[in-house]
């Protein structure tokens, strides 16, 4: 299916059956982004790194017991024991998860969630999907997404402050990563003459990345190729 | 593991880049090395002009420089404009060429202000077909880092960029589909297209 070489637009294969109620939904993500997140995105990229640094820190942390669940049921024994590792460290020496000394020795997070657990499973991607809240996905990563919430470890293995906070420092850290990337995401959802394609396409591609799930799209887009006349652009 | 040393060679030709843009030379085998070090080369351009600290409109222009030396205009707008791009008169394709660069020039341009302080390394390269990927890590403040990798080839004679992907999200595919919903939105009129690029 990925490997048609005629193919318009390689690595862009689209599966979008439900795209009416996907567009549907879009907008009302975005209105969602206008009056909340983005000016939350607005206060935090004001803030000093000082505050908002802990607050990334302490939401990646109480994340870390579910990757390291998903870790075990995909069989990668390495990313299991570095998430791990970074678990004990930056909850104890970290004071809690709000440093990341870990992540200064080197063990950096191997990120991963029960979507990818059912890519390594088999399940196919299936169909494209904008959910409320949590916008760009696709039925399997709909599925991860709540499994993930339904069953986090960290309900077993955290202290009272990291179940106390986790949603809370997860909702911030959003605002901060919108904060961030402020102008990039504006120009995708504000800027763009058809900003749900700009969505679908940009989150499939580097989702299909994360997953290693495809041969990369670009490696078929060739300027010594004669799919393309350059004739007159010279 | 950074490979900052430059040929010969690819230093003529980058230094030459504008003599050499207008002579049908015919085209050298391009090196891993060679093109890392267009990379290197671009990433610090493009550091100095981030640094300089000058207005935005002024930063832009430097930008649009930038791209036309170190990128191929003419594939990437090519490319861009797609299957739309047939049908299309030689007068139209070189106006859209030009108009495009401005539009790139803004778009990422105002976002350099995201990449301040941040440095892009370069890991190695890889030959992919007939061009080469150089892989880069972007380091930045506030995000862990990410896999950037700059697609370069030698079509017109000297190395340029033609491709940027970004933790798997390619430019090219990008552009194609706004240019296209763009034209859409337009009733398919290239003319007005132009006219609103610039």
């Amino acid at each position: 299916m990925l490997s048609a070489c005629t193919a318009p637009q390689p690595g862009a294969e689209l599966n979008d059956p439900y795209e009416a109620s996907n567009r549907a939904s879009y907008v009302r993500s975005v209105a969602l982004d206008r009056i909340i997140l983005r000016p939350a995105g607005k206060v935090a990229a004001a803030l000093p790194m000082e505050i908002t640094g802990p607050v990334s820190n302490f939401a990646d942390n109480v994340g870390l017991p579910g990757m390291v669940a998903n870790g075990f049921l995909q069989g990668d024994i390495a990313g299991m024991g570095t998430n791990t590792m970074r678990f004990l460290i930056n909850t104890t020496i970290g004071i809690g998860g709000l440093f990341d000394p870990a992540g200064a020795i080197g063990l950096a997070e191997e990120s991963t969630d029960f979507g990818e657990t059912l890519a390594v499973w088999g399940v196919p991607e299936g169909a494209y999907l904008v959910l409320p809240v949590f916008g760009p996905s696709t039925e399997r990563d709909a599925v991860g997404t709540f499994v993930d919430l339904l069953f986090d470890p960290l309900q077993s293995v955290g202290t009272m402050a990291q179940l106390d906070y986790a949603t809370g420092a997860k909702i911030a850290d959003r605002a901060i990563s919108r904060g961030a990337f402020m102008d990039t995401i504006d120009s995708i959802l504000y800027e763009s003459a058809d900003s749900y394609a700009v969505a679908r396409l940009t989150y499939l591609q580097n989702r299909r990345f994360e997953l290693d799930e495809t041969p990369p799209a670009g490696d078929e887009i060739d300027p010594f190729s004669d799919e393309l006349s350059l004739e007159g652009f010279e | 593991m950074t490979d900052q040393t430059f040929s010969r060679r690819s230093v003529m030709a980058l230094g030459g880049a504008g003599a050499l843009a207008a002579l049908p030379l015919p085209s050298f085998a391009l090196t891993g090395s060679e093109a890392e070090g267009l990379v290197t080369s671009a990433v610090a351009e493009i550091n100095v002009v981030i640094q300089s600290g000058a207005n935005v409109n002024s930063m832009v222009n430097s930008f649009k420089g930038i791209f036309e030396r170190y990128s191929d205009t003419s594939y990437v707008a090519a490319y861009a404009l797609g299957n739309d791009g047939r049908s299309a008169s030689d007068a139209q394709k070189s106006a859209f060429s030009d108009a495009f660069g401005n539009y790139l020039a803004n778009k990422y341009g105002r976002r350099f202000n995201e990449f301040a302080g941040g440095e892009i390394q370069v890991q190695g390269s890889k030959t992919v077909n007939s061009f080469i990927e150089v892989n880069t890590v972007a380091v930045l403040r506030n995000t862990s880092p990410f896999q950037v990798d700059f697609h370069v080839s030698d079509r017109p004679g000297r190395p340029v960029f033609f491709n940027l992907i970004i933790e798997g999200i390619n430019m090219l595919l990008s552009e194609r589909s706004e240019i296209g919903a763009m034209l859409d939105a337009r009733g398919g009129n290239l003319d007005a297209l132009i006219r609103d690029l610039v």
